[in-house]
């Protein structure tokens, strides 16, 4: 783009078109359809981490008066290892998929559903499970990370081996796979460099803390053809899944999703979806199945527990020489951490000549990990970033002025291999180094630090309408759940070009037999790729506004323009230009219904870059720690509506100061988890948090016709760094293990002691 | 000619070679060239990849257009949370 564009909608704050229902509590979540006849599902889980399944007796459970239903694995059919893609960020093997539906001869992880009733009341559900006889060899759980790499590790599949590793090993183990990304020579690197500091960084297991939980109805008609309402960040993901794991076909299932109260990744797979269709395919009824916060901490899909290594070099003029890292990332039951982005994305912001990084996907007695925010980068992000901080204090370098003289500028090339098209990073450096918050000044017991981040950002595939209606209004259709203010985004764009207010624009989510087919709302993708959609669709509209015009004025449709939601004449002759409303009043004339559709894979994505600026205060009597200011810079491309757009970069934060200070899942030794509620698995409130300022950069995206990148995913990253950079800066002591709580945090004071 | 790189995974399969030039139209022809100078590529690139061409990564690409001075670097899927 050489001239930035003017827009008259793109860049306004209007109130979101599903605002009204939400905030009157009118919005229909997961859990508010019922259905006449409905029985209520709940699943049997796991009370071992770990244990061969001998026997499954469900009769005594069926023989309960009111009880219509009983699933097992023997239930469903048993499918061999098949690779597809999810909303995950990388392949999902379908056999695990199943088995983590429903465990077949083990469980891997306390939770693990073995069985799922349907009854005519919940009580009774309730009561089934407790009937279902179970019989288990219970196995030793291996929970921990580096332990689980250990050769006398207990092993959780014995089909597993190493890929990655040339020669592929012998014997199995709970190492998945390993991945190496390397450019030049680290050994030289470091013996240029003046400095070298070499480290190990911990996080813990951490979940996305979705405030509702997950929940579906399922009903099967006659005919086999099953209807299923769920909230969901891919209806057409969970469609494809549930035929897969109940081996259907795809034309038996349609998937209606419900609005969502949070996903942040995490409703990017299956749980309850299957069972539920299973349940009402067997009973011949539609059946309900919502699961309690306590099912969701247990066993829907956290985020992976790390362990990192960093050693980086650099030379006293503050370029990085050389760095090596290796990275352990827990996946959980099956296979399918997010080690792989994670090794992509933390130094992506740096241009390195010497860099070596190892990744391992490792399996434990925890529940297989599903995506969250930026999978696998915020980890990362920790050890890269508290790093880059030491090397700054080390040479005696301003943190921002250390990472400007190493940044990715447009042209660079990424870690990960390809060039940087045109990026922002550098302004955000530059927007935060000169925001006021940089050089104001801190109270006793206050620290500054600073970190970066950065996420590729999505394109894949989406399809999306625009219908006009008799009145001249439009009816933007999307298959993709709004789950931050998209709906209202897409309606932008379509008044952008159609020249029309936005409050003559309704945005819908359609089911997956309205709209063609969408890739999940995640990957920050949804702005940048279904928004093009909208745009191509709301372009031939336009076309066929301009084409209706044409034939009523009786000129070539070459000589007609659009302006302004109106077409106008431009053969001199002397014609009122024609409104939307009345090319369309006349449409049953001129051709009949205008609509246009447009279904694309999104090629262009723009990465995404951020630096934040966090102050700590620390309270040296009981190691709580406050984060009193916070900014949060971000290249956003342009921002459609800045309102939610700031909201995202907000939330981001949030969610990443809880992970840096308080959120952890805590196992007992049998991999029990011990804190598995609101109360017990503490995350951020509103009066925990300062206001968080934001900076919006707009370095527009030039594959986007509006300049759009994803923002949802970057302002997770930098946080936890941030904090523990910030604490460094307030206490003198660095931490390396997250979450820094106040009982680590009054530990660290008293060993500077 | 456009020019290919290999991330260290794929180079079991290329003998080591880290990059090459191919002449090719789309992902297609690059993929069709690839495969016949390195047969043990082949099942690498029927699928569950992403490619960056000048930059842009596209996930399960085939018929993206291929400039002669192509930059293209093999990636895994990119998806998100």
């Amino acid at each position: 783009m050489s001239e930035p564009r003017k827009f008259h909608s793109v860049g306004t704050r209007p109130i979101r078109h599903d605002g009204l229902d939400k905030v009157t509590g009118r919005a229909r979540f997961g859990a508010d359809l019922s259905l006449p006849g409905m029985l209520y599902g709940k699943v049997l889980r796991s009370s071992h981490a770990h244990a061969h399944i001998r026997r499954i007796d469900p009769r005594p459970a069926l023989q309960l008066e009111g009880v219509r239903a009983v699933i097992t694995s023997a239930d469903r059919p048993e499918i061999p290892s098949e690779h597809g893609t999810g909303g995950e960020g990388g392949p999902v093997d379908f056999r695990d998929l199943s088995r983590n539906v429903l465990a077949r001869d083990k469980v891997l992880y306390h939770g693990h559903p073995v069985a799922a009733v349907a009854a005519t009341n919940p009580r009774i559900a309730e009561e089934a499970l407790g009937r279902i006889e179970v019989d288990y060899e219970i196995l030793r759980p291996v929970l921990d990370v580096e332990a689980a790499m250990a050769p006398d590790a207990p092993l959780l599949h014995d089909d597993l081996y190493t890929r990655g590793v040339d020669p592929r090993p012998e014997t199995p183990s709970n190492v998945a796979a390993r991945i190496v990304i390397e450019r030049g020579d680290t050994e030289k690197g470091f013996a240029e460099a003046d400095v070298v500091i070499e480290r190990e960084y911990r996080t813990e297991t951490v979940h996305q803390g979705y405030i509702e939980p997950h929940a579906a109805v399922a009903s099967t008609a006659e005919d086999g053809q099953s209807v299923l309402w769920c909230c969901t960040q891919g209806p057409f993901l969970v469609r494809s899944f549930c035929s897969k794991v109940l081996q259907l076909p795809i034309s038996q299932i349609k998937v209606i999703p419900s609005e969502i109260g949070g996903g942040f990744g995490g409703k990017t797979t299956v749980y309850v979806e299957p069972l539920a269709i299973l349940l009402s395919r067997r009973a011949g009824r539609p059946v309900k199945l919502v699961m309690d916060r306590e099912e969701v901490f247990r066993a829907t899909g956290p985020t992976s527990a790390t362990s990192i290594r960093v050693r980086m070099g650099a030379r006293k003029d503050g370029t990085i020489a050389a760095v090596k890292v290796r990275l352990v990332y827990a996946a959980g039951a099956f296979p399918g951490s997010p080690v792989v982005p994670g090794a992509m994305t933390m130094l992506a912001p740096y241009q390195l000549e010497n860099v070596r990084i190892e990744g391992y996907d490792v399996v434990v007695n925890k529940p297989k990990t599903n995506a969250y925010r930026a999978p696998g980068s915020s980890m990362a992000a920790f050890a890269a970033e508290s790093a880059l901080d030491e090397i700054a204090q080390e040479l005696a370098l301003d943190p921002l002025e250390l990472r400007l003289r190493n940044a990715v500028r447009t042209g660079s090339q990424a870690v990960y291999g390809p060039t940087f098209k045109a990026i922002g990073f550098v302004e955000t450096l530059e927007a935060a180094r000169n925001h006021p918050h940089y050089r104001a000044p801190l109270a006793p017991n206050q620290g500054r630090g600073v970190a970066c981040g950065f996420w590729f950002n999505a394109g894949m595939q989406s399809t999306a309408a625009v219908n006009l209606t008799e009145d001249g209004s439009a009816v933007v259709v999307s298959g993709c759940p709004d789950i931050g203010g998209s709906r209202v985004s897409l309606a932008l764009m379509a008044a952008e070009e159609l020249g029309i207010p936005v409050e003559r624009v309704r945005p819908v989510v359609a089911d997956t037999e309205t709209i063609g087919y969408n890739d999940v709302t995640g990957g920050s993708r949804v702005t940048f790729a279904t928004g093009m959609a909208v745009i191509e669709a709301t372009r031939d509209v336009v076309r066929q506004l301009c084409k209706r015009a044409a034939l009523i004025w009786e000129v070539p449709v070459e000589q007609v323009e659009w302006r302004e939601g109106e077409a106008h004449c431009r053969n001199g002759e002397a014609k009122d230009p024609l409104s939307l409303r009345e090319i369309v009043r006349q449409a049953v004339r001129t051709g009949g219904p205008i609509s246009g559709q447009a279904s694309l894979t999104a090629r262009g994505a723009g990465p995404g870059f951020g630096t934040h600026i966090c102050d700590t205060e620390i309270d040296p009597d009981t190691g709580r720690v406050q984060v009193v200011r916070y900014t949060a810079v971000q290249d956003v491309g342009k921002a459609v509506h800045p309102s939610y757009v700031e909201g995202q970069l907000q939330g981001g934060v949030a969610q990443g100061i809880g992970w840096a200070l308080n959120e952890e899942f805590v196992y007992d030794e049998n991999g029990v988890l011990l804190n598995a509620g609101f109360l017990d698995y503490r995350i951020p409130v509103a009066s925990d948090l300062p206001m968080i300022d934001t900076v919006l950069v707009e370095v527009p995206n030039p594959s986007h016709p509006h300049g759009v990148r994803g923002v949802g995913e970057v302002p997770i990253v930098p946080p936890l760094a941030a904090v523990a950079n910030a604490l460094f800066r307030a206490t003198g002591v660095r931490f390396y293990r997250v979450p820094m709580s106040p009982p680590r945090v009054l530990e660290g004071l008293q060993s500077r002691k | 000619m456009a020019t290919i790189f290999f991330p260290k995974s794929f180079q079991a399969q290329t003998g080591g070679i880290d990059q090459v030039e191919v002449e090719a139209l789309d992902i297609r022809g690059v993929f069709r060239a690839l495969e016949a100078r390195f047969p043990a590529l082949g099942d690498r690139l029927r699928g569950g990849i992403a490619v960056a061409i000048d930059g842009e990564i596209v996930n399960d690409p085939l018929l993206e257009p291929v400039g002669p001075d192509s930059q293209i670097h093999f990636l895994p899927p990119i998806s998100g949370g």
